[in-house]
């Protein structure tokens, strides 16, 4: 049961993934991407961490997504001209996607020593307690450095006017 | 194994049922109650009282044509109404609508009517899924090729994300005071008594999250996606037939979805004081969600009395409310709410 909701979602999420990266229409772009975060949320929930999928949702598909439609539709963005990419570009491309493929998979065979060691429960409470606990200096400063950006971005705002 | 999803599924079933079920009534209502308001008399002639009428108006959207105008982009503008229909029915199966009480139907644990109130994450579930709505809104604005489908569509992207802030925010207080996420234990903790609800305790949330409620559902005074008399009828102007049904559906389930919503926070759920305590079993079950359907069926009633009350704000103003009225209220109520738990008041 499990094993096909798993193979359903990442079907999904691959198939997506591919049309976002794809489609000459940017709107189809954003909304394929969408549709990428619902099924890798779907794989978080599999894996016992409701909370991270949760949080996907919310996070990324729910609203940061939104603003990546909303400027798309804004600028009303032309379709994506079919440029043929650098051959540099393409040998690059290709070597990366081969790279994380075949670790990917080698990752699937071959097993680690130690890897699912200290792996924290995914629930709310779970996270919520190392986040406050033995992280919260990352924490607070990742919040400090998301003030920066918004300080930043009114600054530059300003300055155009 | 076989058993379960049996009894999930029909769960699924009857809870949809009865969502669907509410659409036209509500829609009765809504006619009937503004005909009351406005001193009129409203559709009376098709059935008694006019019940009848949301019937046919349903048949005659069947057999209307479905139309899709020229230079749409059809991918999406057959998607949009999908997207939002998704979003109104799967938002639903965590909400408690009755107490677990623990009965069986030939022997299989029934527990309570509702499909999955147990899930860890309820609350975040609910906010996740219910922000996935804008899109619906968003690809009918653009994908229809119309600029008043295009006005509306933004307007309503930004204010859906100006207004789940502070949705989002008036929440906090009530998941801080419960220390849970799981809708059935937030009902819990709210005891039996009135005063321990967190409507009552938490005044500023609750007002709070009551308008960001409104804004979020895209109701009169906030109804700045539709507003007919500027906009036509705004980001589903090109839709007709079913596929207009669509959007007007999953709006009126939205509003019973945040109508329960707000029960299960804030109005201490099925409970009823001193009542429920008391039974078990069957009475339980049926008192308890008897009593969640009442306190829905007083706050659909405010939605519409509000919307035939309030006038239409203007862009500015609705943005002004949302960043500069309700957010900050939302962090005052946070910041007494945790004064009051250090206090140990809460």
């Amino acid at each position: 049961m499990e094993l096909a909701v798993f193979f359903a979602a990442a079907v999904v999420a691959v198939a997506t993934g591919v049309v976002a990266v794809a489609h000459r229409n940017p709107v189809i772009n954003v909304m394929s991407l969408v549709v990428t975060f619902f099924c890798v949320a779907v794989c978080y929930a599999l894996l016992a961490a409701p909370f991270l999928a949760a949080a996907q949702i919310l996070v990324y598909a729910g609203a940061i997504l939104v603003l990546f439609l909303f400027v798309v539709m804004l600028l009303n963005a032309p379709l994506a001209e079919s440029d043929q990419p650098r051959k540099l570009q393409r040998i690059f491309g290709l070597a990366a996607a081969a790279l994380v493929g075949l670790g990917g998979a080698a990752l699937a065979v071959v097993a680690i020593p130690g890897a699912g060691e200290g792996v924290v429960e995914g629930t709310a409470a779970a996270i919520g307690r190392l986040l406050v606990g033995p992280h919260l200096l990352a924490f607070e400063l990742v919040s400090v450095l998301l003030l920066a950006a918004l300080v930043g971005a009114m600054v530059l705002v300003k300055r155009k006017a | 194994m076989w058993a379960e999803l049996a009894v999930t599924a029909a769960k699924l079933l009857v809870v949809a049922t009865v969502l669907l079920t509410c659409v036209p009534i509500m829609v009765w209502v809504e006619r009937r109650g503004a005909a009351f308001i406005q001193d009129r008399l409203g559709p009376n002639r098709v059935g008694p009282m006019g019940l009848l009428q949301p019937v046919i108006d349903a048949v005659k959207l069947f057999f209307k044509e479905d139309l899709t105008p020229g230079g749409v982009n059809p991918i999406l503008y057959t998607l949009a109404p999908m997207v939002s229909m998704f979003v109104a029915l799967v938002t639903f199966i965590v909400i408690p609508f009755s107490a677990d009480a623990g009965v069986e139907v030939f022997g299989v644990p029934l527990k309570g009517i509702h499909v999955a109130p147990d899930l860890g994450v309820g609350v975040l579930y609910l906010l996740a899924i219910s922000s996935l709505g804008v899109y619906g809104i968003v690809l009918a604005g653009w994908s229809s090729n119309n600029k008043y489908s295009l006005l509306g569509g933004l307007r309503s992207s930004a204010q859906l994300l100006s207004y789940e802030l502070s949705l989002t925010m008036s929440v906090l207080g009530v998941v801080l005071v419960s220390g849970t996420l799981n809708l059935q234990e937030v009902i819990g903790r709210q005891g039996p008594e009135i005063w321990k609800w967190h409507a009552v305790t938490q005044p500023i949330g609750f007002i709070v999250f009551l308008v960001a409620a409104f804004a979020e559902t895209n109701r009169l005074p906030f109804d700045l996606a539709e507003a007919e008399t500027e906009l036509v009828a705004g980001y589903h102007v090109e839709y007709s037939s079913m596929r207009f049904a669509s959007f007007f559906m999953s709006e009126y389930i939205n509003i019973v979805t945040i109508s329960a919503l707000t029960v299960t926070l804030f109005l201490g759920g099925w409970q009823v004081p001193w009542l429920t305590a008391t039974l078990s079993g069957w009475p339980l079950l049926l008192v308890s969600a008897g009593a969640f359907a009442a306190k829905v069926a007083l706050l659909l009633w405010l939605f519409v009395w509000v919307r035939w009350s309030l006038p239409r704000f203007r862009y500015d103003q609705l943005m002004q409310l949302g960043w500069k009225g309700l957010l900050p209220l939302a962090a005052l109520n946070l910041l007494i709410v945790g004064m009051a738990m250090g206090q140990g008041w809460l």
